[in-house]
């Protein structure tokens, strides 16, 4: 017998369809507008792929809307691991996803919000996976739609597929994405299952797996780092997989300094940069963070206008899986330093680490309009 | 009986033969033979003692543990997963883009099954090999006249050695002017096969991928910006998979010799260029191309293969040697010009795959100029014809130049059908199964969403090409109205979904039947 | 309109001048010029090819390709004892009728659901050779056994994470040209001397030249010169003390009465499968194998393809698909493992499959010990020659070094007097192995007769 954690947040998606950009906070107006509640919906169509396997599955859910009338109605053995009332907020989607620790994996429906509730309530120690239902949707953690979700969750319950890799948790600030300003923060990552699916081409070399990917191109930056120089390593899956690779521990979503391949300091503020920037010859190594290929100025503040100006150019080293790089289909990678001559001074086409010996040249520009 | 209905433009009937056979050992029956061989005659075996003098460490203690099976069992066997592999022989080839699977004439392989062939052993006197010889000297001209190189060597064995052979003549140039530790980088573009990255690296190099601009073409500001005085050379297809052909090929080759790089063209995709423009006219400085591809000497399931090298006068010293020369008399291996501390040496054993280059030659021969001429443009034809009835279709896109030409292929992209229906181009690939049809998708990673790469080549009629878009029609519709059926395909193939989630995984993967057998029994 | 091309071409369907009007109708074109229309000017020919116009007819084509093939003389015709890498042995009717059927012929890449019959066919093939090999695991052959034993040489440094390999210095010439190509200017190749005696590997140098660095220790058994590598397994013992990993190169139609190179201590094999099934083809017929067990360390390390077998989600179906789809160098990458996989040469790997298949365990020692009876009788029959004799007091398979130093008569002069005789005498060694004098290797299978053995001894006597 297998165990799903299913949670569903029901009012995710409601303010997209009224013109809202997000339902954070927003609830109320979505429902003054009109707004209907879909993320159920969505969710059936994930769990539909599940049917086959209901008689050897144990559904854990909160009640009600946010999983055990769905999973019942379609049939599922269900248990109820949390009680909430009928106007759920976020504190229930942690609640609720901390309660179900027993759970093989964790099917959320929801969006960039309830992602990030559900890694603050179990990070990195539960393998999880998102329905997309909600307005905005940046993390990878979520499939690309409801059924492959379900077709997903399937193939991992049934142990065909054991792998997972870290998908970003990233949010934009939706009070400012309504005033059309882009705020993306990264919030960290969360496991998902990771499947080899119909993915194979035959007279094509295998291409290699993220994490390989990611082992690649430290080596790659290993050995371009020069002795007794310091190196800032920014936050990212790619930069910490460097740390990895080096053995030093990593501060996922904050910058950390090392020399000749040993730890500085760890988890360094825009002061403790600056102050370090006066000791040696200082480098950067950044990937780029969140979803719309923000080098600087989306999760990594610390790297200011003022760091990045005695930085420049020459000591700027971008790292990024090829994939990553695909997903931008030639658009800039992007800085907002806040400082439009910093931003200008770093825009124009850099080398980025895409694997062992091996890089691509793309372009830096000031911030997307 | 009434006149039988044969009016479906889809062959909805089709099965490929499905014989479920067992695996060779499952056949083994202890004391059957396959054939019986010559003993040594009785004086012979009299007058030596044969395994005895082996040391004892090395004779061999128990006969290896092949399976046991008379003749005619080993040859049905064999014949049954023939009749179980599509060959082009037997289905219309459009599906399996980049890999130009043409006509191979038969009366090419015939001739290459000649014992003048067959029975010759490649370390024979020269004055005994004259015929074959010719054929390579004649087939090398041949080659240069297409694409305006200079000399050519036939070692090369496949179109990464080919991309190899050209990685090594750039390291060789470049180490003949004591050069090759700053000259250690090598330009490609994210579309190029990915033998274009992997076979320089085994040569030292970095590669500096170069992404599409918005026409598909190398984005040339980027590619600016990564010339520089590391660069050894360009490696590029023109066109590249998406069938874009790169109208500023000579900017960028330009470009590049400036700063003293080569430039060296992957001519993968010359189906559609054949007497149309060449190698050199773009500014290359060496080119492949593939004999089993554009001229035809058939796949083989992946070889015996050529990717004949080219390259100018100044490159040839270079070359993997000997190469073949003319007398005026007679014809000669020519040790001299590469015998040079820089020159390759050698990539293969001996001189070439020389059935392979006789089949090119017999192919040329067949064509003429005229012909080649004929092959490039019916395969432009029929590809931009089946281009234009795709693009008519709703869910069928192709990214760049719209309303421009492509050469010989296309990639399109169905990410309408995927976004409306589910249905993915892997669920299309697997369907078009059921219909006796070859799709390809791409090369990973996917640049473009949901990829389809087709490639008519010159063999396929008017009326082929016809059901090959009513079949992918057919799909399509299917996937609109019943996403399942796509999905769960294919039906009539040989063998239904793969399950393939024991082959990453070292206790359960199985390269061969033993392996099999330890880990499943 | 212009009228350029080779209209109605039995090749070109759609050449017929009415299809191709009706489908440059189709496009708003008139003309097959106003294809190519992004092509620049500037680059387009402007004039036809300089290329011989084309044969009349199929026929007329015939007849010219025969024409020229007829001015070479073949080893069917004339009495063969060249080796050095590629031989002549007996190819079974199946082999030809196998390789010939169409639908291998013409298959390419397509996935295993529609070229099902090519997957199994090398999954068997892997499988055949495993037991005749002694391993687990087998690769999708590549070009050849010098390509073979190369990148048997790169995994095995990278498994050892060190970058020097030692190859024995009896290696055949072009295989270290192709070997040091490949492997330059990642590793560092050094050949270690052979003993002039013997023929076997001085191990007195290997020790000297086996360190910390090594990686790889690379032998053949046979070796190229003919002789039994009989220190095998003081050579393996060496070097896995020394911390290296031990590449042996075989011929494997020996296998069937010589031991498998694991016996000894191989940890990768390779090898060339020509002689199992495959027309020598003026050297068209090579097909590289290498072997390992069944270790991750190893299998992750093949830059080939390897065909597993899986089920489907119908019971009872086998399928065959790619085993280690992520496979790449964990941990070796700083030995830039990327190498390349593409067109190698499947369809001879079918082919030495269908062999080992039709051969079965018996034909394999039966024709093993024909060989070696052939060769031996050969080789003493040679040694009655006055001043000619057996370069090695060691051991051989099949080839074997034949001194003409004492005859005052050079091997190129024999050679080309045996040729008179319609004999292609043994590959004249003086060239590349100067330090041995004027002798030739020949090689005897079980081809050869003892009337044609006897035919060569006498012509020899007659000449010298």
């Amino acid at each position: 017998m297998k165990t799903l954690g299913l949670l569903i947040n029901p009012i995710a998606g409601m303010g997209g369809s009224v013109g809202l950009k997000g339902t954070d906070g927003m609830y109320q107006e979505a429902v003054r507008r009109g707004a209907v509640r879909k993320a159920n919906a969505r969710t059936a169509l994930a769990l539909k792929a599940l049917l086959p396997i209901r008689d050897d599955l144990l559904v854990l859910c909160p009640s009600g809307e946010m999983g055990e009338d769905l999973a019942r109605e379609m049939g599922f053995q269900v248990k109820v691991v949390y009680s909430c009332g009928p106007d759920t907020t976020a504190e229930d989607t942690i609640a609720a996803a901390r309660a179900m620790a027993d759970a093989d994996l964790l099917l959320f429906a929801g969006g960039d919000g309830t992602a990030r509730d559900v890694f603050t309530a179990v990070g990195d120690q539960k393998v999880a996976l998102g329905v997309p239902a909600g307005v905005k949707i940046h993390s990878p953690v979520y499939a690309i739609r409801p059924e492959a979700a379900g077709e997903l969750a399937l193939s991992y319950l049934k142990g065909a597929c054991g792998q997972t890799r870290e998908a970003e948790v990233v949010d934009i600030d939706e009070a400012a994405y309504r005033e059309g300003r882009v705020n993306t923060s990264l919030y960290g990552y969360l496991q998902v299952p990771y499947e080899r699916r119909f993915l194979q081409s035959s007279k094509a070399p295998s291409p290699l797996s993220e994490r390989s990917q990611q082992v690649n191109i430290a080596w790659e930056m290993i050995d371009q780092m020069k002795p007794d120089l310091y190196y800032l390593v920014g936050p990212g899956s790619t930069t910490k997989t460097l740390m990895d690779v080096l053995e030093l521990p990593d501060t996922l979503i904050g910058v950390d300094l090392i020399c000749n391949k040993k730890l500085v300091q760890s988890d360094l503020c825009e002061q403790d940069i600056l102050k370090r920037m006066d000791e040696r010859e200082t480098h950067l190594i950044i990937t780029p963070t969140g979803g719309q290929g923000f080098l600087l100025g989306r999760g990594n503040q610390q790297l200011s206008a003022a760091v990045m100006r005695r930085i420049g150019r020459e000591r700027l080293h971008v790292l990024a899986t090829q994939e990553k790089l695909f997903h931008l289909h030639g658009a800039p990678l992007l800085v907002d330093t806040g400082d439009p001559e910093v931003d200008r001074m770093l825009t124009g086409y850099v080398r980025v680490i895409i694997g062992y010996m091996e890089e691509q040249i793309c372009p830096i520009g000031a911030e997307r309009q | 009986m009434k006149k039988i209905d044969r009016s479906s433009k889809v062959r909805t009937g089709f099965h490929q033969a499905k014989w479920d056979e067992p695996v060779i050992f499952e056949l083994t029956k202890p004391g059957e033979r396959g054939i019986l061989v010559t003993k040594a005659n009785p004086e012979v075996q009299k007058a030596v003692e044969g395994t005895s003098v082996l040391p004892s460490f090395l004779q061999r203690e128990t006969a290896p543990a092949l399976p046991e099976i008379s003749q005619p069992r080993v040859l049905r066997h064999y014949a049954r997963l023939a009749q179980e592999t599509l060959g082009a022989d037997v289905n219309i080839e459009i599906g399996q883009g980049t890999c130009t699977v043409k006509y191979s004439p038969k009366v090419n392989d015939q001739l290459a099954s000649l014992p003048q062939m067959r029975e010759m052993h490649p370390l024979q006197d020269e004055s005994t090999c004259q015929g074959i010889m010719q054929i390579m000297y004649d087939t090398n001209r041949y080659m240069c006249e297409i694409s305006g190189m200079d000399r050519f060597s036939f070692q090369p064995s496949g179109g990464s050695q080919g991309i190899l052979t050209m990685a090594s003549l750039v390291y060789s140039y470049f180490k003949s002017k004591g050069q090759e530790k700053e000259r250690n980088e090598i330009i490609t573009t994210i579309y190029s096969h990915p033998s274009d990255a992997a076979a320089p690296h085994v040569k030292g190099f970095k590669i500096i991928y170069i992404h599409p601009d918005e026409n598909g073409y190398p984005d040339y500001e980027a590619f600016k910006a990564a010339v520089n005085e590391h660069t050894a050379a360009f490696i590029v297809a023109n066109p590249e998979d998406t069938g874009v052909y790169n109208k500023n090929v000579l900017k960028f080759t330009k470009l590049v010799h400036e700063n003293g790089g080569l430039c060296g063209y992957d001519q993968a995709n010359a189906n559609g260029l054949l007497g149309v423009t060449r190698a050199r006219e773009a500014g290359f400085d060496m080119c492949f191309f593939n004999l089993h591809k554009t001229f035809s000497t058939p796949h083989g399931c992946g070889g015996p293969a050529c990717g004949a090298t080219g390259c100018t006068k100044e490159l040839e010293k270079f070359l993997p040697g000997p190469l073949v020369d003319f007398d005026g008399e007679k014809y000669f291996y020519n040790y001299e010009i590469t015998n040079n501390p820089s020159a390759i040496g050698k990539v293969r054993e001996f001189n070439g795959v020389a059935p392979v280059i006789l089949k090119a030659y017999a192919w040329i021969r067949s064509l003429g100029p005229d012909g080649l001429y004929q092959v490039a443009k019916t395969a432009v034809l029929n590809n931009n014809y089946l281009f234009k009835k795709l693009m008519e279709l709703h869910c069928v896109d192709a990214p760049y130049i719209p309303g421009k030409q492509r050469i010989e292929q296309c990639r399109y992209t169905l990410e309408t059908l995927f976004k409306e229906t589910g249905v993915s181009t892997a669920d299309v690939q697997r369907r078009m199964m059921d219909f006796g049809m070859h799709y390809w998708q791409s090369h990973h990673p996917y640049y473009v969403p949901e990829p389809m790469t087709l490639e008519p080549t010159e063999t396929p009629s008017k009326e082929d090409i016809d059901e090959y878009i009513e079949t992918l029609k057919y799909v399509f519709d299917e996937a609109y109205n019943n996403p399942e059926k796509v999905k769960g395909a294919p039906y009539q193939s040989v063998c239904h979904q793969l399950d393939e989630s024991n082959m990453d995984d070292p206790k359960q993967w199985a390269v061969t039947w033993r392996s099999y057998l330890k880990k499943f029994n | 309109m212009s009228v350029k091309g080779f209209k109605n071409h039995p090749y070109i369907p759609n050449s017929v001048p009415e299809v191709e009007q009706e489908m440059l109708h189709e496009l708003g074109l008139n003309s097959l010029e106003e294809l190519h229309a992004e092509v620049p000017d500037e680059i387009i020919l402007k004039r036809e090819m300089d290329l011989p116009e084309a044969f009349g007819s199929e026929y007329e084509l015939r007849r010219h390709v025969e024409g020229v093939l007829k001015k070479n003389k073949t080893c069917a015709d004339n009495l063969n004892f060249l080796g050095a890498g590629c031989w002549q042995h007996y190819v079974p009717a199946l082999c030809d009728e196998i390789n010939g059927k169409g639908e291998f012929v013409t298959a390419y890449g397509g996935e295993s659901y529609n070229d099902f019959g090519r997957f199994q066919s090398l999954f068997e093939y892997e499988s055949l050779m495993a037991e005749l090999v002694d391993m687990e695991v087998v690769n999708v052959p590549t070009m050849d056994w010098a390509q073979a034993a190369a990148t048997a040489i790169r995994m095995g440094c990278r498994v050892a994470d060190r970058a020097q390999a030692l190859v024995s210095g009896s290696i055949d010439r072009q295989k270290l040209a192709v070997i040091k190509n490949y492997c330059t200017p990642d590793l560092d190749i050094v050949e270690v001397a052979f003993d002039p005696a013997t023929g076997c590997m001085d191990l007195a140098d290997l020790k000297a030249k086996l360190s910390d660095k090594t990686g790889v220790v690379y032998f053949e058994n046979p070796t190229y010169l003919g002789v039994m590598e009989v220190q095998g397994k003081e050579i393996a013992d060496l070097t896995h003390a020394a911390g290296a990993q031990c590449v042996v190169g075989v011929d494997p139609i020996s296998l069937g009465v010589v031991a498998a190179p694991r016996s000894y201590g191989a940890d990768i094999v390779c090898g060339d499968l020509q002689p199992l099934g495959i027309h020598m083809n003026y050297g068209g017929g090579q097909s590289g194998f290498m072997a390992t067990m069944d270790d991750p360390k190893y299998v992750l390390e093949f830059p080939s393809r390897l065909f597993g077998i899986c089920c489907t989600n119908t019971p009872g179906e086998y399928a065959f698909a790619d085993v280690a789809y992520d496979r790449t160098s964990f941990g070796h990458l700083r030995e830039k493992a990327k190498e390349y996989v593409g067109t190698q040469t499947a369809l001879w790997g079918i082919t030495a499959g269908v062999y080992l298949a039709t051969m079965g365990p018996k034909g394999m020692q039966e024709v093993g010990e024909t060989i070696m009876q052939n060769a031996q009788y050969a080789a003493k029959q040679i040694a009655g020659l006055k001043n000619v004799s057996i370069k090695f007091s060691t051991p051989f398979f099949k080839e074997f070094v034949v001194d003409f130093s004492k005859t005052g008569k050079s091997v190129a002069e024999i050679n080309k007097a045996l040729l008179e005789k319609n004999i292609f005498g043994g590959k004249d060694l003086s060239k590349d192995f100067p330090v041995l004098g004027q002798c030739a290797m020949y090689c005897v299978t079980e081809v050869h007769t003892k009337e044609d053995i006897d035919r060569l001894v006498s012509a020899l006597g007659e000449i010298l």
